[in-house]
């Protein structure tokens, strides 16, 4: 077809060139690696640079031996703060992705619906924080939510509390920051779907005797359904792994995955064992971002609408 | 038609902007505090300019500042370049081998974990050195080559999905009328996706100035980026420097954000008044 | 022209002072900022009637039907339906059911589940719902695209998914926008009749909204002509064909030669107009209420002129001129008569097996007519 002859009208070799760079990167620098980190979660401990034993060992006469390692992953089995650290982080990365959605949906709802002039103004002021720091923005937290914070300020001066509230580090200050910080990737393909959506279609659900709400319920939630998939995907994939929040705002027992991987990487030096919690967190999340791909395939297929 | 929203609506949306907008503007206002205690008001000494003359200072911050300066800049180069042939790929070839596999390749970085792509970076690049000698030991190179990786995915999708809504027609026609391959793209093609190169670049900037994890592992010593040396120093707590860096980063990023959208609009509007 | 010769056996309700309507609009106005799409709309609408809103594109039908269904909110004026007020009722408690001009059809919901919709939501059993859905899909032929998506059908299937998803209520008032835009001239002829059929058989009142005017015409008891915001004509469509109150009117229903001129004789029983673009005068023989030397409009018919070779006999209302083209159409012919004045005149004639005479390109003819066809507006 029509994309078909412009490639072969731009001969191979120029469209070869164009593909084959990016593709040679991705692969050298974004798949290699995984293999490299599975070929390091089987080897020792080493206390060397780099601190691993190699995997492939000549011994001796033309023979090479070849020793698979399963001590790091043995490890990782039989202390149980990896297991709960995996189930913490899932169970945080889960309810941080609602909170989002509860707190994003409206937002992007809300926004859809303004007349387009408004709507641009609402879109830049969501995607402006994105565009200032992270860090900072995590840090900004620290200040209000610490014991002489803002808030702890505020709320002693109208006299509702005594005693500061203990806010920072805790669950509930890392759960603040992970909204924080994610609300816009939840928010903006919620809003590119509502973008789309046929508003007429809600006026024909009341014309047949839906209640406003209703007709949110059944129209309007079940046809943004890839919009709050890829959404969800967004905060959720990469929460499980996050680290600088939960090390920034969490308590000291905020147990995240990211966060012991950090640990033995850079405290511990178990680079092994880094790896191998790496691959386990990857075997958990590679589902999910299958999924996603799906999703989004779909919702630029336009799914029949 | 559109404006249709409950009071319920707009009371979600004034609350998730406050939500939004209140620790921005509470750094932005405790950076003039003179206390050093930065979230206790000294109403005897503040407003002052003082920790902005401290910042200005701290060598610390202003070499490492220098350094995700320089780091950005390549990267956001460089992964725009990535970017726009991996984007130009996914959009106007619609059949070649691996085409499942650079899609692929170009989604997972968008929500693949910080540590996990950090860490096979690192790994990755232990093992280069070992089998080539190249990278030579960690630095400026391992951080920009890491950067580029993980920020080229986002110019990508920004890039894709501009050439996804015009029309590949405009080129053909182009062709039809005997350009040649090279400078179709040139004279159509480019022209009409630059503003996606432009937000592709400042988004690459932006995530490389940013980044915290990636740059840990892949950094050395002696080249320790800004958010390296953000992240040590508010690990043990507040600090009016940070309110300050903070400020001018907002400073700098809203005025960066109204000049494009104002260009934005005036290239729309010359658009419109052309056809 | 299909007028439909339906004779009442009673009085019409709109005849029958003491009738009640079932739809009144009072004085209603909409306005879009300082755009005023409905424009101070009175009107009233009996029980039983087909209704059709009849003009030009952007008029504001689709506006008047919106506020009949409770989706904008009058700026002024009243609605009353069956007697009560409509204001601040929402739409789900109208009893009315709108058909939109998109459609508006549930793109995640088959056939089957968007025509049950309604019902689902008024608490019907399932039993009844699965009977009546079944029905009302039989009736607008989509028995056999009952499990089919939106997506995959035609847009005159969905035309007909989304009549039957309105009908299926039993609604009182069924607004109907643009119902048949979308079919071809066969099946919209089909299903114009059809329509009639089912109103028939459920004794709903309708309220079309059409800008094409044949579709009024076979549809309607009567037609609301709209320009600009404004009613400017109501009646049965044989009225509005034959006594067009305005240029507008009698312009935009079916074609028209309309020739301006003078009131040169001005009787009880008959006028005279002296008209500069015919080139002659027109004598009618009945009389109208307009100042003496006004400017008046001349309409007539291109049906009801007359065309000859020889001269046919009187004085009045004879013309002569000559034959600039003829256009074949089947049933009957348009000949475009050019006059001495530079006027165009346009004038059919029935393509009977057998004329009379054979009248050619370029031949000078002779065009008159009865002194009761022309109809003479005074704006
Ligand atoms: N929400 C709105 N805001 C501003 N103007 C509007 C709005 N809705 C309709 N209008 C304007 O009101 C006028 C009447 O619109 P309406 O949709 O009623 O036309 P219509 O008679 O149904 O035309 P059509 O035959 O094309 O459907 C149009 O000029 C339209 O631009
Ligand atoms: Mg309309």
């Amino acid at each position: 077809m029509a994309k078909r002859s412009l490639l072969k009208r731009l001969g191979i070799s120029g469209g070869t060139f164009v593909v084959a760079v990016p593709y040679i990167w991705l692969l050298l620098f974004f798949a290699v690696p995984f293999i490299i980190v599975l070929k390091i979660s089987f080897s020792d401990i080493d206390l060397a640079i780099p601190p691993y034993k190699p995997l492939i060992e000549s011994a001796g006469n033309h023979l090479i031996a070849i020793k698979l390692n399963f001590n790091n992953y043995f490890f990782l089995f039989t202390d149980s703060l990896y297991f709960s650290a995996f189930l913490n982080s899932i169970k945080v990365a889960f309810i941080s992705t609602v909170l989002c959605l509860l707190v994003g949906y409206p937002m992007a709802y809300g926004i859809a619906r303004s007349a387009p002039a408004t709507r641009n103004i609402l879109l830049l002021l969501v995607v402006l924080p994105f565009w200032t720091s992270l860090l900072l923005r995590v840090y900004a937290w620290i200040g209000l939510l610490k014991a002489n914070g803002v808030i702890n300020n505020v709320l002693q001066w109208m006299g509702l509390i005594d005693e500061p509230l203990p806010m920072l580090y805790t669950q509930f200050a890392m759960y603040i920051g992970i909204v924080y910080s994610y609300l816009p990737f939840m928010i903006l393909p919620l809003y590119s779907n509502l973008e789309k959506m046929n508003w007429q279609l809600l006026e024909a659900a009341q014309d047949l005797g839906c209640r406003p709400w209703q007709s949110f319920y059944k129209i309007t939630l079940p046809l943004s359904r890839n919009g709050i998939l890829a959404g969800s995907m967004l905060v959720f994939i990469p929460a499980v792994g996050e680290f600088v929040i939960p090390a920034l705002l969490g308590g000291p027992n905020a147990l995240m995955i990211g966060r012991i991987l950090w640990d033995e990487f850079f405290s511990n030096r178990a680079w092994p064992v880094a790896s191998a919690v790496a691959i386990l967190l990857l075997i958990v999340l590679v589902p999910f971002m299958m999924w996603y791909q799906s999703v989004q395939a779909r919702e630029s297929a336009g799914d029949g609408r | 038609m559109n404006e249709r929203r409950s009071l319920f609506i707009l009371c979600c949306l004034g609350f998730g902007f406050a939500f939004l907008y209140i620790p921005i503007l509470s750094m932005v206002v405790f950076s003039f505090n003179a206390s050093k205690l930065v979230t206790v008001w000294d109403s005897a000494h503040s407003p002052t300019l003082k920790w902005y003359a401290a910042l200005l200072d701290n060598d610390e911050i202003l070499d490492a500042a220098w350094i995700s300066l320089k780091v950005a800049v390549i990267n956001a180069t460089g992964a725009s370049i990535l970017g726009m042939l991996a984007g130009f790929s996914l959009s106007r070839f619609s059949k070649f081998r691996g085409r499942f596999a650079l899609n692929a390749m170009t989604t997972a970085p968008l929500v693949m974990p910080e540590v996990i792509t950090g860490l096979s970076l690192l790994l990755t690049f232990v093992a280069m050195e070992q089998l080539i000698g190249w990278p030579a030991g960690r630095g400026l190179t391992t951080i920009t080559i890491a950067h580029i990786t993980f920020s080229m995915a986002f110019v990508t999708v920004v890039i894709q999905s501009r050439l996804a809504t015009f029309d590949s027609a405009l080129e053909e026609a182009a062709m039809d009328l005997g350009a040649h391959p090279m400078k179709v793209f040139f004279v159509i093609t480019l022209p009409i996706i630059f503003p996606a190169i432009l937000s592709g670049w400042l988004l690459a900037f932006t995530m490389s100035w940013d980044d915290l994890v990636i740059s840990s592992f892949a950094s050395g010593p002696g080249s320790s980026t800004l958010p390296m040396v953000v992240f040590s120093k508010v690990r043990l707590g507040v600090s009016p420097e940070i309110n300050v860096l903070a400020t001018i980063t907002i400073a700098v990023v809203t005025l960066m954000m109204i000049s494009v959208a104002l260009w934005m609009a005036r290239a729309a509007r010359l658009d419109k008044a052309r056809q | 022209m299909s007028i439909p010769a339906t004779v009442p056996l009673k009085p019409a309700p709109w005849k029958d002072p003491s009738a009640r309507p079932y739809v009144q609009l009072e004085r209603l106005t909409k306005k879009f900022g300082d755009f005023t799409a409905v424009d101070d709309i009175s009107l009233k609408i009996y029980q039983g009637e087909i209704f059709c809103l009849l003009g030009a594109s952007g008029c504001g039908k689709t506006t008047l039907l919106r506020m009949l269904g409770g989706f904008e909110t009058p700026t002024s004026g009243k609605i009353l339906i069956d007697g009560e007020d409509m204001a601040g009722v929402p739409p789900y408690q109208r009893p009315v059911n709108m058909m939109f001009q998109s459609y508006a059809i549930f793109p995640h919901m088959n056939v089957e589940q968007n025509v049950a919709f309604g019902l689902k939501q008024d608490g019907v059993s399932k039993a009844q719902i699965k009977e009546r859905v079944a029905t009302m899909l039989d009736l607008v032929k989509m028995g056999d695209f009952a499990r089919r998506k939106p997506h995959q059908l035609s847009g005159g299937q969905r035309q007909r998914v989304a009549l039957a998803r309105s009908l299926v209520k039993r609604p009182k008032l069924l607004l109907l926008d643009e119902p048949l835009g979308a079919l071809d001239k066969k099946l919209r002829e089909h299903t114009q009749f059809e329509l009639i059929s089912l109103q028939e058989k459920l004794g709903v009142t309708f309220v079309v909204v059409t800008h094409d005017q044949e579709e009024a015409m076979t549809l309607a008891s009567r037609i609301g002509v709209m320009n600009h915001g404004e009613i400017v004509q109501t009646g049965t469509p044989s009225e509005i064909y034959e006594f067009p109150s305005t240029k507008f009117v009698a312009d935009f229903i079916g074609s028209v030669n309309m020739f301006e001129g003078k009131l040169v004789e001005d009787e009880p029983n008959y006028v005279r107009i002296q008209s500069d673009e015919l080139g002659s005068t027109i004598f009618v023989n009945h009389g109208i209420s307009s100042p003496p030397q006004a400017v008046v409009w001349a309409a007539i018919r291109p049906e009801k002129i007359f065309m000859s070779i020889a001269r046919p006999e009187g004085t009045d209302n004879i013309v002569q001129g000559a034959v600039q083209d003829i256009a074949y159409l089947g049933d009957l012919s348009i000949f475009l008569v050019k006059l001495p004045t530079g006027k165009v005149v346009r004038v059919t004639r029935p393509n009977t097996s057998r004329h009379s005479e054979e009248i050619t390109w370029d031949q000078q003819v002779y065009l008159n007519w009865d002194s009761t066809s022309p109809v003479v507006v005074t704006r």
